[in-house]
C-alpha cells in the first residue's frame, strides 16, 4: 500500500509541478489531447473506405466536424486516424537521436582529452550534412516504406546540435564540487557519470527528447510531403502531400481539407515545445523555489 | 593577424617563452579554422563518393544491371557505358576510382548528367546555385538584422506589452515547420485571397528577361523570390529575436555597461557599441547552424514554390534518378553549408578578437 502512494504521490507532485508554467501546462494539456486522439481515436471514429461523393469539399457541420475531401471522405476522421504512426516514428527517432547525444556528449564532455576532439570532430561534419536532402537522396535507393526505419534514420542524423548541448552542460557539471568529491572517493566513471551527472542533466536530456521528436515531425512531414516515403495508409503527411499534388491546394473549397493536417502538425509541434518549459520545473528542483 | 600581435612587446612585460613558429602557426585561430574546414570538405566529399558507389542497390550497380537485362547491353560495354556517365572507370578498383572521383571533385568535374546527355554537373550547378544563395541569403540577412533589433527593444522594453505580444509571435513562428508557413502563404496569400499572382511567381525568372544591371532585372528577380525570401524570413527571424532577447538583457547587467552610462556616453552608442556588439555574440555561433538549416531546407521550400534554385533541381534529379547530377548538387549543398560555417566563423573572431587572440 506504502509503494502505492508513494507512487501516486510522486505522480500528484509532478502533475502539481507541470501546473507552475501555465503556458507550459497548456502545452502539456495539448500533447495529452493529441496523443489521447491519435492512440485511442481510431476506434472511436474507424477509418472510412469510401466516402459519399455527393459531399465533396463540405465545409464543416455537425455530421463532418473538419469538412469533407474530394471523394467525401470525413476530415475529421482522417485526422484521427493520421497521428499515430508519424508519432511512432518520431518517438523513435528522438530515443535514438538522444541515446546517441547523452551517451557521446557525455563520453566526451567527462573524458576530455582526444576521446572529446574525435566526438567533436565527427559532430562538426554530421552538422554540416543536411538532414532533409541526405534523406531525400537515401530515399531514392533505399525503399523507406516502414515508419521504424524512417524514425530509425531520422534518429541516426539527428543528434549532432543535441550532443553538443550536452556535451557543454557535462563541461560545466565536471568543475562542481560534488564531482570533485565523487572523484577523490575514486566511485568510478560510470558511477560518477550515470549516477552523479544524468540526474542533473535530466532536464537537457528531456529538453533534447522533445527537440528531437520535432524534428524528426518536421523531416519526416517533409520526406512525405515531396512523395519520397511511399505510404499506402493515409497520414497527416500523406494528405498535405495528396492536397498538393493533384492540385487540391489550388482549389478555393479544398480549404478545410489542406488545413486540418497543417493546423494538427503546427498544434503537435506548438504544444511539444511549450510543455518543455513545464518539464523544466518538474526535473529541475532548483526553478521551483523562485515560482 | 594574430602575428602582428605577438610580434607587438611591451617592454614592462616581456615575453617570458618565445614559442616555436611552427606551435604558434598551427594554433592561431585562421589556420584551425582553414584546417577544419578541409577535414571536413574530405570528409563530406568522400561520403558522397561511397554513398553513391558502395551501398547496396547503389545506382551504378542499377545503371549497369538495367542496361544488360533490359536494353541487352553486353556486360563490358554496359559498363563503358555507365563508366562513360559517371565520368568514373567502374573496371578499376574502389580505391583508384575514389582518388580519380576526389582529384576530379577538385577540379569542378562532376560528370555529366545521365538523362540530359551532353549537359555537365557543373553547368546545372553554376546555372542554379546562384538563385538558392540570392534568396537564402537575403532572407537570412532580413532576419537576421531585424530579428536582433527587435530583440533589442524587446530587452529594453522587457515585460511592456510590446515584449509579450513579439515574444508569442516569436515563439509560434519559430516553431512551425517552414515548409508548412510556404503552403499557408500559397494557400491563403494566393488562393483564399487572391492578393498574390501564385502562378506569375513561379520560377526564378519571368521569361524573356535577361541578367544584367538593369531596374526590370532586379525587380523581376525579387518578384519571383519574394515568397522564398518570405518564408525563409518568417520562419528564422523568431529565434533571432529571443536569443537577442535573452542575450541583451544578461548584457545589460555587466558591469561595463554600467561605467559606460556612468561615464555619460551617449545612449545611442551604449546601445549599439556596447550592449549590441556584445550581445550579439552567441548570434552568430546560431548562425552557422542555421544558415545549415535553411539551405537543407530549402530543397522543400524551392519545390513548394517552383522557385528554380539548387534545392528545386535537387528535387527534380532525384524524381528522375537523375544520379549524376543527385550525386553532384548534394555535395554542392552540403559544401555550401560547410563554407557558410567558415565564413560565420571569420565573422565571429571579427566581431570578437578574444576568440581570435585567445586558445
Amino acid at each position: 500500500m506504502n509503494i502505492v502512494r508513494n507512487i501516486l504521490g510522486s505522480i500528484g507532485t509532478s502533475l502539481r509541478l507541470l501546473t507552475y508554467n501555465k503556458v507550459g501546462f497548456i502545452g502539456f494539456l495539448g500533447v495529452v489531447l493529441i496523443l489521447l486522439l491519435s492512440f485511442l481515436g481510431p476506434y472511436i471514429w474507424p477509418v472510412q473506405v469510401s466516402g459519399n461523393t455527393g459531399e465533396i469539399f463540405e465545409p464543416p457541420s455537425a455530421q463532418h466536424w473538419l469538412g469533407t475531401d474530394d471523394g467525401g471522405k470525413d476530415n475529421w476522421i482522417q485526422i484521427v486516424n493520421g497521428g499515430k504512426n508519424v508519432i511512432n516514428a518520431a518517438l523513435i527517432a528522438a530515443l535514438v537521436s538522444t541515446l546517441i547525444a547523452v551517451t557521446f556528449g557525455a563520453m566526451a564532455g567527462f573524458l576530455g582529452g582526444w576521446v572529446d576532439s574525435i566526438v567533436v570532430a565527427i559532430t562538426d561534419v554530421f552538422l554540416t550534412i543536411p538532414t532533409i536532402p541526405l534523406l531525400a537522396v537515401l530515399a531514392s535507393f533505399i525503399t523507406l516504406n516502414s515508419f521504424t526505419l524512417l524514425g530509425i534514420l531520422l534518429g541516426l542524423l539527428g543528434w549532432p546540435s543535441l550532443l553538443r548541448a550536452v556535451r557543454a552542460q557535462t563541461f560545466s557539471l565536471k568543475e562542481r564540487d560534488f564531482i570533485e568529491a565523487a572523484r577523490a572517493l575514486d566511485l568510478g566513471t560510470g558511477h560518477i557519470i550515470f549516477n552523479e551527472m544524468l540526474p542533473n542533466m535530466m532536464t537537457y536530456i528531456v529538453i533534447s527528447f522533445a527537440l528531437g521528436f520535432t524534428g524528426a515531425i518536421y523531416g519526416q512531414i517533409g520526406l512525405i510531403l515531396l512523395g519520397l516515403v511511399p505510404f499506402d495508409s493515409s497520414n497527416w503527411g500523406v494528405m498535405i502531400s495528396w492536397g498538393w499534388t493533384h492540385g487540391a491546394l489550388f482549389f478555393k473549397d479544398s480549404i478545410w481539407y489542406i488545413m486540418s493536417p497543417i493546423v494538427a502538425i503546427v498544434l503537435l509541434q506548438l504544444s511539444v515545445i511549450t510543455m518543455t518549459r513545464s518539464l523544466e520545473m518538474v526535473f529541475n528542483p532548483r526553478l521551483r523555489s523562485g515560482g | 593577424m594574430a602575428t602582428t600581435l605577438n610580434t607587438v612587446q611591451n617592454p614592462a612585460f616581456p615575453v617570458e617563452q618565445k614559442q616555436h613558429w611552427a606551435r604558434g602557426f598551427l594554433n592561431s585561430y585562421l589556420v584551425r579554422k582553414v584546417l577544419k574546414t578541409l577535414f571536413t570538405v574530405f570528409v563530406v566529399t568522400s561520403f558522397t563518393f561511397f554513398l553513391v558507389h558502395l551501398l547496396p542497390g547503389n545506382p551504378i550497380e542499377q545503371m549497369v544491371n538495367q542496361l544488360i537485362n533490359v536494353q541487352g547491353v553486353a556486360p563490358k560495354d554496359a559498363r563503358d557505358q555507365v563508366a562513360a556517365l559517371f565520368a568514373i572507370d567502374v573496371n578499376q578498383p574502389i580505391y583508384l576510382q575514389y582518388f580519380e572521383y576526389l582529384g576530379k571533385t577538385f577540379r569542378g568535374d562532376f560528370g555529366n548528367s545521365l538523362l540530359s546527355q551532353g549537359t555537365s554537373v557543373a553547368s546545372i550547378i553554376l546555372k542554379f546555385l546562384p538563385w538558392t544563395i540570392f534568396s537564402v541569403g537575403i532572407g537570412l540577412l532580413l532576419s537576421f538584422t531585424i530579428g536582433m533589433g527587435l530583440g533589442m527593444l524587446m530587452a529594453y522594453r522587457r515585460d511592456s506589452w510590446i515584449d509579450h505580444i513579439l515574444t508569442v509571435f516569436a515563439s509560434i513562428f519559430s516553431s512551425i515547420p517552414d515548409y508548412l508557413i510556404g503552403l499557408m502563404l500559397i494557400v491563403w496569400l494566393g488562393i483564399q485571397w487572391k492578393i498574390v499572382p501564385i502562378g506569375a511567381m513561379r520560377g526564378s525568372l519571368s521569361p524573356g528577361t535577361i541578367p544584367g544591371f538593369t531596374w526590370h532585372f532586379f525587380s523581376d528577380a525579387f518578384f519571383h523570390a519574394a515568397l522564398p525570401i518570405s518564408t525563409y524570413f518568417i520562419t528564422t527571424i523568431g529565434r533571432w529575436m529571443l536569443s537577442m532577447k535573452s542575450s541583451t538583457i544578461s548584457t545589460l547587467g555587466e558591469d561595463y555597461v554600467t561605467v559606460a552610462k556612468a561615464r555619460g556616453l551617449k545612449d545611442w552608442r551604449i546601445t549599439t557599441a556596447y550592449v549590441g556588439r556584445n550581445a550579439s555574440l552567441p548570434l552568430f555561433t546560431q548562425l552557422a547552424i542555421s544558415i545549415g538549416f535553411v539551405v537543407g531546407g530549402s530543397f522543400l521550400i524551392e519545390t513548394i514554390f517552383v522557385y528554380q534554385g539548387i534545392g528545386a533541381s535537387l528535387g527534380g534529379a532525384i524524381a528522375r534518378r537523375d544520379y549524376t547530377v543527385m550525386q553532384g548538387i548534394f555535395l554542392v549543398i552540403t559544401l555550401s553549408v560547410v563554407f557558410a560555417n567558415f565564413f560565420a566563423d571569420l565573422l565571429y573572431s571579427w566581431i570578437d578578437p578574444r576568440i581570435r587572440l585567445g586558445n
